[in-house]
């Protein structure tokens, strides 16, 4: 699929995709580069004057205890991309189970399964996620808070899911292969997946921008561990030691913009998904409305699956 | 086969109550599953602040459990009968106020900032994904989507910190904290409103700028499959004014999911709008679970919660009311 979406040409695609992977090779291997190559460290002290800003020393500036902020940045990405990674995965898996299989039986299994979405929908995750991690006081480390936004988070996505199963359940393909005598699974599969594939893809997109957001919310607010270095955590550290009162601009917009830049080339990528899934548009695209005829083109749903 | 006309209503708030059971439950589970003994922990540090009765004690352990013998039964059923006295026991780091009326005193401001914030960002962006799905790919789209997605990527918490940078500290436009002068008596007088609004300028822009993307992007992928639609297409066949074609047909349908989400949206609002009230040191529920956090305040975080998650699912209920009214085909299955 990625290939696919490469090859349809589209620039917004292309720098979303570019931006992602590149992401995620300072994810893995920043903060090696940052310590050895630079000869940087996102954790010494007084490694340069306080406060000081962008410089050929310090590309960043530095934050009020004199710590290299572009060391702290570049080494923050790894935590935040792989707990959005991890977290996303989780709760995207979770929203398409739980909202395929509630918005499609109508029976006992349905209802009780809705009930539970709707039980998970009602708890709001932010401060659940607040409450578990108050309790947990930082244990477990990245991998623990990746799992508890997973685990908090899927149920807005498998509400949306569970709305369009509901609907689709009713029109008439989806109805035709049930009562052909179709396996269950094999009309989820085969007839309603592939019309949620771009829901789906792009549920997964937006919920790795929503781990990574969470994470640096929880880091934020202190929740996390303030000793990890991550974007959250460099942003707690701007806001309680008054990185906007002494106009340290340095400090406090690159984790900022760095969540933005991974959220917004997610986006990016999710306008190439939406056109791989309904090639109807892609005509739209390239000029005027599409030339109807009797004859019209049905899309091809296990090839919009793959 | 028919059902009763009243039986989808009463189903519906019979899945409420239960949800509402469950987040109490959630309540109660929480700190037993936890590592530690929470209640010790409280305990301590009330005695710390002063004297701790007996009454106070088994308060305590009823919430947050602990070693007192009792079963889990025992404690379960002593723990509902004090949340349906909406009795929460005392907060810690408002000593001794009870956490019921520390919640109350911050719950209006959240709704109101809250409420109106949402309303805004809801209308606005998804008038904004009408215009901009109804011909993909336009100019309109390209550059509406590119920044609405931005913004939509951007933290709450973010947005408030450059907006009191930039219209606090640096033009001084707006205060910087609070929810209204100090001094001033809460009350209906134009005094007191003019500050209040002044006040909740910074952190309603936040929300509305931080959240009216999210309803764009929707509203405008589902117009952008709907006017490919069947119908769509025969009312435009069939000469219809254009407005009409875009609002009467395609609009109105596309608008059926973005309903939808909005329920779900606003727990996500209400959780953003509590990392902004941080920045904004806003006196509703956001700051003072702050204050929780801080200082390991775990009666005053769990009533918070509570009340949070009861008022979210309490606007689910209407809005999840409302969709089954507009939208005839998820009748037959809600």
């Amino acid at each position: 699929m990625i290939r696919r979406l490469w090859a349809g040409g589209d620039r917004k695609v292309t720098v979303g995709l570019t931006v992602l992977v590149l992401m995620l090779l300072v994810a893995l291997v920043g903060p090696v580069v940052v310590g050895s190559l630079l000869g940087q460290s996102p954790t010494k002290l007084h490694a340069g004057p306080p406060l000081a800003g962008p410089s050929g020393e310090h590309w960043l500036g530095t934050t009020s205890s004199g710590v290299d902020v572009f060391a702290q940045f570049i080494t923050g990405t790894r935590v935040s991309v792989f707990v959005g990674l991890v977290g996303g995965t989780i709760s995207t898996f979770l929203a398409v189970v739980f909202g395929l299989v509630s918005g499609y039986h109508t029976g006992k299994v349905g209802a009780a399964l809705t009930g539970f979405v709707n039980i998970f929908l009602v708890i709001p995750g932010l401060p659940l996620l607040l409450l578990i991690a108050s309790y947990t006081r930082g244990r477990g480390g990245w991998a623990a808070v990746a799992l508890i936004i997973g685990l908090t988070s899927w149920a807005g996505g498998a509400r949306v899911k569970r709305a369009q199963t509901l609907s689709l359940r009713n029109r008439d393909f989806v109805a035709a292969a049930r009562y052909s005598g179709d396996k269950q699974s094999r009309v989820l599969f085969m007839e309603v997946v592939p019309h949620l594939a771009p829901v789906i893809a792009s549920t997964f997109l937006f919920a790795v921008v929503g781990s990574i957001a969470a994470e640096a919310g929880l880091d934020f607010i202190g929740a996390g561990n303030t000793n990890t270095v991550s974007w959250g955590t460099m942003l707690y550290w701007a806001q309680s030691q008054g990185a906007l009162q002494s106009g340290a601009w340095w400090w406090f917009l690159p984790p900022g913009l760095g969540i933005a830049l991974v959220g917004t080339a997610a986006g990016l990528v999710n306008f190439g998904i939406d056109e791989l899934s309904d090639p109807r548009r892609r005509t739209l695209r390239t000029g005027g409305r599409p030339k109807r005829g009797p004859k019209r083109r049905k899309v091809n749903r296990t090839e919009v699956a793959a | 086969m028919r059902r009763l006309r009243g039986a989808p209503f009463v189903q519906r708030i019979g899945f409420y109550l239960i949800a509402a059971w469950s987040a109490v439950t959630i309540n109660f589970v929480l700190p037993r599953l936890m590592p530690g003994d929470p209640a010790s922990a409280i305990l301590f540090k009330m005695s710390e602040l002063g004297p701790v009765s007996e009454q106070q004690e088994e308060l305590v352990h009823r919430l947050f459990g602990g070693a007192r013998g009792q079963s889990w039964w025992h404690e379960y059923v002593s723990y509902l009968n004090g949340i349906i006295h909406v009795d929460f026991g005392r907060s810690i780091s408002f000593y001794p106020a009870t956490v019921s009326s520390v919640v109350k005193s911050g719950f209006l401001w959240t709704l109101l900032l809250v409420g109106s914030a949402t309303v805004i960002a809801f209308v606005i962006g998804t008038s904004l994904g009408v215009v901009a799905g109804w011909r993909p790919g336009r100019a309109v789209d390209s550059v509406g989507s590119l920044v609405s997605i931005f913004l939509h990527s951007v933290p709450y918490f973010w947005v408030a910190l450059i907006l009191a940078y930039v219209f606090s500290f640096t033009l001084g436009w707006f205060p910087l904290s609070g929810g209204a002068d100090l001094g001033l008596v809460p009350g209906f007088t134009p005094e007191f409103l003019n500050s209040a609004v002044r006040h909740a300028m910074l952190p309603a822009a936040t929300i509305v700028l931080t959240s009216v993307s999210g309803w764009m992007i929707h509203m405008r992928n589902m117009m952008a499959s709907v006017v490919n639609e069947d119908y769509v297409l025969l009312a435009q066949a069939k000469g219809l004014p254009g407005h009409r074609v875009v609002f009467s047909y395609a609009a109105r349908n596309a608008v059926l999911p973005s309903i939808s989400g909005f329920a779900v949206s606003i727990g996500m609002v209400v959780g953003g709008s509590l990392l902004t009230e941080m920045v904004f040191n806003y006196p509703g529920l956001g700051s003072l679970l702050n204050q929780a956090i801080v200082n390991v305040d775990y009666p005053l975080m769990q009533g918070l919660f509570l009340i949070i998650s009861l008022t979210v699912l309490a606007a689910n209920f209407v809005v999840d009311s409302l969709y089954v009214l507009i939208d005839p085909r998820t009748r037959e299955a809600s």
